[in-house]
């Protein structure tokens, strides 16, 4: 299981990697290669170009400014997670990490990589899609900027052009104090979600929920945002009632049937995830 | 003897590990000769089809390339040798060493790429084009038994590969008269081997000598050296068959591969050393896996559960070819009826062509299977009858006086089965005490189950395993010895038995295992046999050595024999340590010297051989119990707890022993809830071919683990050793069932389980 | 297939000695120390990122070199598990732990087991069992059942917190 032969660049800089990605044909970009390269050694890819963005410093690193973050695209994986001032103002994004992979694939791993390679299980871009997250993209020419709800187009395709880069993610933290919760469903430690469910939760003075995000992965292309949950859920107790309104939402949702588990199997997890990620949320909000 | 430390029983730390531990271990991966090509191997994309034409010009030209070669250019147009002839073996196909016009399975070899390097050779491999007809493909054992199915090799009359029975008593008439009879089926799914080392070959032929070399990731190097002397008409003695450190054996690699045949006729052609590494794609489909087992059982019993008769009935889906003949299937019915007194059985077990990957032994080798039916029988039979299931087991096991117990059934030389001891009611007792069955656990938002599982196994497999022990005039003493090691400690062990009568320290033993150029004649080192056959004839040779230091040290040292013991490498006097004669004086003296004759009645050498002949195998036996939690709202299955109480007679080395419990059990609970082989029904095509979809157990996944021992020796050898390779995986597929079947108070019948089917069957669906 | 093929020459350091080669691009950074280096005792079990055994050190950290490429290794610190033990050749605590604990049988796995293990008790000098567990969920054994490599990892964590 040997790569095939490509011609490598590693260019130092994102305008050289624009320039490279804007003017070579069957180029890959490689991130932090723990999806292209097992797809490389199997052959399932061939590029004739492969532009690796490890050595472009100027793409990694986590700014904060107020409660707006904005994380490079190849920052690592184990970066987000160790990072304190994220974990305290996001600390559902360390919980999320600690399900992607094993610490060895995050040491390399990038969350551009991640949202680029947009496995349907991928945890990353459901947390992204819990902070309404958007996603810059640049080729040489221009720059987008993507909303996370626009960012999926179909199985693996991300709203990406084949000249453009993804650069860096943005969000906004929640204000305030809040819950938070992850929870997922794999068959062994570390593996892709069957589905897995981001949750965040804020209460008003009365103990009343101000503001909720449910975010599901695993059971469509791209991470699915809860909406009508969320909406029925704002203003009320989260009683058994708002819990199995919730659930009930979860279970309507469309759900891809593989070879790992029916859509109808997804569903009915998706109901069971969506109650606990709030339960939890719940009880870390009140704490 | 008595006031030194012994040896036989002692936790001795490996003598394999200081090297490993390092990266010194010397895998076929990481030996390189000079001039040496790689190869990669163009497969069948195809389930079935015929060969119309294959192209390949393009590969052949690509830099880098030395040769493509197909079957007609290997020179040779003959299947390859059968590793077990049977009579019952209706079908003998085994494959070609390249195919020849027919594929039958999807990773079948059809050409073999030479090339300067992997690299290269995969380029290339993927230039070679293969025109294909296709054929029908049936993948379904159950389908593939039909009379009308399409026929997995085109020339065959039908599938059917052998019908295998296994009748004694009168079943028929125990079921008539029976009280109760109970009905059920199972299914026991496909699964792969997966060593974390794949397999390699490494073949050499030096023109200078006529050797042919090949160095294999194999546990039967003495089997290749026959097969490829009986392909190749090459005298055995001009074969040498190494095998290096192997990472893993499990049971399919004992087997002969068209690879290893392709490459020892491609190296003499080539005049270069060739490397073929498998990797774990083609592993996937060119490793022999093992089963589906589909079974109808039905089970004639009392009121108060004692069983009478069981009959069974079971579907084998063999794969394409049958380069194993009918060990896998053979080795599932000659285990009932088990650790049971039942006095009918009836059982038939056809076995069954299938496009898919041809199914041979793996760790448990086909014994889990006969395990799973008997049970699950027993769960069936308490549930029925509104019993215990411990005590439904205690009204059924063979009591420790009835031992040495006679089933009624016949082992292939026509002797009749006979368990040597072992008390199966008191290892039952053992485990149930040790997990507080009976007062079974609960925890808020879990469905908790116990399940248990009885097992008895035949190890310590005929025909021999042989061993030398020499001590040189240097002092070293060192053992040879057919028998090979995947990574049990057989050097350990070895050096363990031979420590103990020669009086030095395990560590102070060189071991040598597994090169047909340094010890004669051997086996293969499977079926939980090694410690019984190569551990009895070291210990044979052993004392042999022992003996004849003793006479000649008796006569320098002008003492009776008596008088003297062996310690610290030397025979001296008891009570007098300074009167010493150290065995490498000894040695020396029966060395030889020109002109001069060797000692009056000693032969020459400090050294001895010995071939411990097993007439019966010896059976090993134990009792798990199974601890599991559900989590009712996805079904996930988490096994908590695991209790195995063991008896695999003297423990030659604890530590051993408990490592290869604990990593069968890992192997029993991963086919339970991870693995699943998958094809597509339609188009034969393999569907899990790599980690992300065919999925083996991880450390988070192991539950705590709680090992106890009986040491029941055996008496029909000289250690009363019994095997240990496989009795954590033989009962481990029923505990785990027969824990969830518990656990969600619904009949299981089955495995693989997935989460999903979990809530399937609690929801019940059948 | 381009007639010509790719190549870059690095430099980097391995196990504390400085090599440099002229390498073909697309040759992955396991190949480089088992075949330009001929350190054999990192293992490839699936070359597809899932079991581990090619598991190396790259700057300190556990990475799989079967999904790294020589060349993105230039410049770097790379720690195999021949790198492990003492310049005198005596074992680690770790090493000596897996000996003593009896955490290997065929040994092909050990290698990515002990530079894991390696790096994950740098970070976590007092990690509870579950942690342990957790550390090598990304390694696959198939002949322990991976029990005594936990044993031997809480053993040398426990050494080296009383060497400290």
């Amino acid at each position: 299981m040997k790569p095939p032969p490509f011609t490598y660049h590693d260019p130092r800089s994102l305008a050289d990697a624009l320039r490279l990605a804007g003017t070579l044909e069957n180029a890959k970009l490689l991130a932090g290669g723990q999806s292209l390269a097992p797809m490389l050694n199997f052959r399932y890819v061939l590029p004739d170009h492969l532009i690796d963005l490890n050595r472009i410093d100027e793409l990694s690193g986590i700014r904060i400014e107020g409660r707006r973050i904005t994380a490079g695209a190849m920052t690592r994986q184990r970066a987000l997670e160790k990072h304190e001032a994220l974990a305290a103002l996001c600390p559902i994004v360390r919980e999320a990490l600690a399900e992607v992979g094993h610490f060895q694939t995050r040491n390399r791993g990038t969350l551009g990589g991640s949202l680029a390679h947009l496995d349907p299980a991928a945890e990353l871009p459901g947390v992204m899609a819990l902070y309404d997250a958007h996603v810059e993209v640049r080729n040489s020419s221009k720059t987008r900027y993507i909303h996370i709800g626009e960012w999926s187009r179909g199985y693996m395709t991300p709203n990406l052009e084949p000249d453009e880069i993804v650069t860096s993610v943005a969000w906004d933290a929640w204000e305030g104090s809040h819950g938070h919760a992850f929870v997922e469903l794999a068959r062994r430690r570390g593996d892709f979600a069957i589905v897995g469910v981001g949750a965040l939760l804020s209460l008003d003075e009365r103990k009343l929920i101000r503001k909720a995000a449910v975010a599901l992965v695993g059971v469509a292309y791209g991470p699915v945002r809860l909406r009508a949950a969320e909406q029925a859920l704002v203003g009320k107790p989260l009683d058994d009632k708002a819990l199995d309104i919730a659930a009930a939402e979860a279970r309507k949702i469309e759900a891809k049937s593989d070879l790992y588990a029916s859509g109808d199997y997804r569903r009915r997890v998706a109901g069971v995830l969506v109650s606990r990620a709030l339960k939890t949320a719940h009880g870390r909000a009140r704490g | 003897m008595i006031d030194r430390p012994r040896s036989v029983g002692a936790a001795v730390k490996r003598l394999e590990d200081p090297a490993i531990l390092r990266g010194g271990g010397r895998y076929v991966d990481d030996l390189s000769l000079p001039g040496m090509l790689e190869v990669a191997f163009v497969r069948s994309s195809e389930a079935h089809a015929l060969i119309r034409e294959i192209h390949v010009e393009s590969a052949s030209a690509l830099a880098g390339v030395h040769s493509v070669l197909l079957l007609k250019d290997l020179g040779v147009d003959r299947r390859m040798v059968q590793a077990n002839p049977h009579p019952l073996l209706k079908q003998d196909i085994t494959q070609y060493p390249l195919a020849r016009d027919e594929v039958c399975y999807v990773g079948e070899t059809i050409a073999l790429v030479i090339a300067e390097d992997r690299y290269v050779a995969e380029d290339a491999a993927a230039l070679v084009q293969v025109d294909y007809e296709p054929l029908p493909a049936v993948i379904d054992v159950r389908d593939a038994a039909k009379p009308d199915a399409p026929r997995v090799h085109r020339e065959s009359p039908d599938n059917l590969v052998g019908r295998i029975p296994w009748k004694f008593g009168d079943a028929d008439a125990a079921f008539k008269a029976a009280k109760h009879v109970f009905r059920e089926s199972y299914v026991q799914h496909r699964g792969g081997c997966h060593s974390m080392e794949c397999r390699g070959v490494v073949a050499s032929h030096d023109a200078f000598s006529d050797q042919l070399t090949l160095w294999s990731s194999t546990q039967s190097p003495y089997l290749i050296r026959r097969f490829l002397s009986q392909y190749l008409a090459r005298e055995e003695t001009k074969i040498r068959v190494v095998a290096p450190d192997v990472g893993g054996g499990f049971g399919p690699k004992a087997a002969h591969y068209p690879e290893e045949l392709a490459l020892a006729l491609a190296a003499p052609k080539v005049g270069r050393p060739l490397k073929w590494i498998e990797d774990r794609r083609e592993h996937f489909v060119a490793t022999t896996q093992q089963r589906d087992q589909l079974w109808d059982v039905e089970v004639a019993c009392e009121d108060a559960g004692k069983v009478l008769a069981i009959r069974g009935r079971a579907l084998h889906d063999h794969g394409a070819y049958v380069p194993y003949g009918l060990l896998l299937a053979l080795g599932s019915v000659v285990n009932f009826p088990g650790t049971y007194a039942i006095p009918a059985v009836d059982i038939a077990i056809d076995v069954v062509f299938t496009n898919a990957v041809p199914t041979t032994p793996i760790r448990g080798a086909g014994r889990p299977y006969a395990n799973f039916i008997l049970e699950r029988t027993m769960d069936c039979v308490a549930r029925n009858l509104g019993l215990d299931r411990a005590e439904v087991r205690r009204r059924n096991l063979i009591r420790k006086e009835q031992m040495p117990y006679s089933t009624g059934g016949k082992l292939p030389n026509g002797k009749p089965v006979m368990f040597d001891s072992g008390d199966y009611p008191g290892v039952l007792e053992m485990v149930l005490n040790n997990s507080g069955y009976g007062q079974k656990p609960s925890k808020p938002g879990r469905l908790v189950g116990v399940g248990l599982s009885c097992y008895n196994e035949d190890t310590g497999l005929a025909p021999f395993e042989g061993a030398n022990v020499r001590v040189f005039p240097s002092g070293k003493v060192v053992v040879t010895s057919g028998a090979g090691a995947q990574g049990q400690g057989v050097r350990t062990i070895l050096s363990q038995i031979v420590a103990e009568q020669l009086g030095v320290k395990p560590e102070e033993v060189a071991v040598e295992l597994g090169d047909t150029a340094v010890f004669p004649m051997g086996m293969s080192t499977v079926g939980s046999r090694t410690t019984v056959t190569a551990g009895s004839s070291a210990h044979l040779a052993a004392v042999e050595v022992r003996d004849k230091a003793i006479r000649l040290a008796a006569e320098a040292l002008e003492c009776a024999a008596v008088d003297l013991e062996l310690a610290e490498g030397a025979v001296r006097i008891k009570g007098v340590p300074d009167k010493r004669v150290p065995l490498g004086e000894l040695a020396r003296r029966l060395a030889g010297q020109v002109n001069v004759p060797s000692p009056a009645g000693f032969s020459p050498g400090l050294e001895a051989t010995a071939y411990h002949a097993v007439e019966r195998p010896v059976y090993a036996n134990g009792a798990n119990v199974a601890v599991v939690e559900i989590d009712p709202e996805t079904g996930r299955v988490e096994v908590v707890d695991y209790y195995v109480a063991h008896d695999c007679g003297t423990l030659v080395n604890p530590t051993l022993v408990d490592g290869q419990i604990v990593g069968g059990v890992a192997h029993g609970i991963s086919n339970v809830l991870f693995e699943r082989m998958v094809y597509d029904r339609e188009t034969g095509q393999p569907q899990t071919t790599n980690y992300g979809e065919y999925l083996l157990i991880s450390a988070p996944e192991m539950p705590r683990m709680h090992l106890a021992h009986m040491e029941t020796p055996s008496p029909w050898n000289p250690l009363g050793v019994k095997g240990a390779g496989e009795g954590g995986t033989i009962p481990c597929l029923a505990a785990v069932v027969s824990a969830i079947e518990d656990a969600l108070g619904v009949k299981v019948n089955e495995y693989p389980l997935s989460p999903e089917r979990i809530l399937e069957l609690a929801n019940g669906a059948r | 297939m381009g007639a010509r093929v790719d190549k870059r020459s690095i430099a980097l350091t391995v196990n504390g000695q400085r090599v440099s080669r002229e390498v073909e691009t697309r040759l992955h950074l396991a190949d480089f120390l088992r075949r330009e280096l001929r350190l054999t005792g990192t293992h490839l079990g699936c070359e597809h990122g899932v079991c581990g055994a090619c598991t190396v050190l790259v700057d300190g950290e556990a990475v799989r070199s079967c999904l790294m490429l020589a060349v993105q290794a230039d410049g770097r610190e790379v720690v195999t598990t021949e790198g492990l033990a003492a310049p005198d050749g005596s074992l680690s605590t770790l090493q000596q732990a897996f000996w003593e604990k009896h955490g290997l049988q065929c040994g092909f796995c050990t290698p990515g087991m002990l530079t894991t293990l390696t790096a994950f008790l740098r970070e976590h000098p007092d990690p509870t069992e579950a942690q342990v567990r957790d550390a090598i969920s990304g390694n696959l054994c198939r002949c322990t059942g991976y029990a005594n490599i936990v044993a031997a990892a809480l053993d040398a964590a426990k050494r080296l917190r009383e060497k400290r």
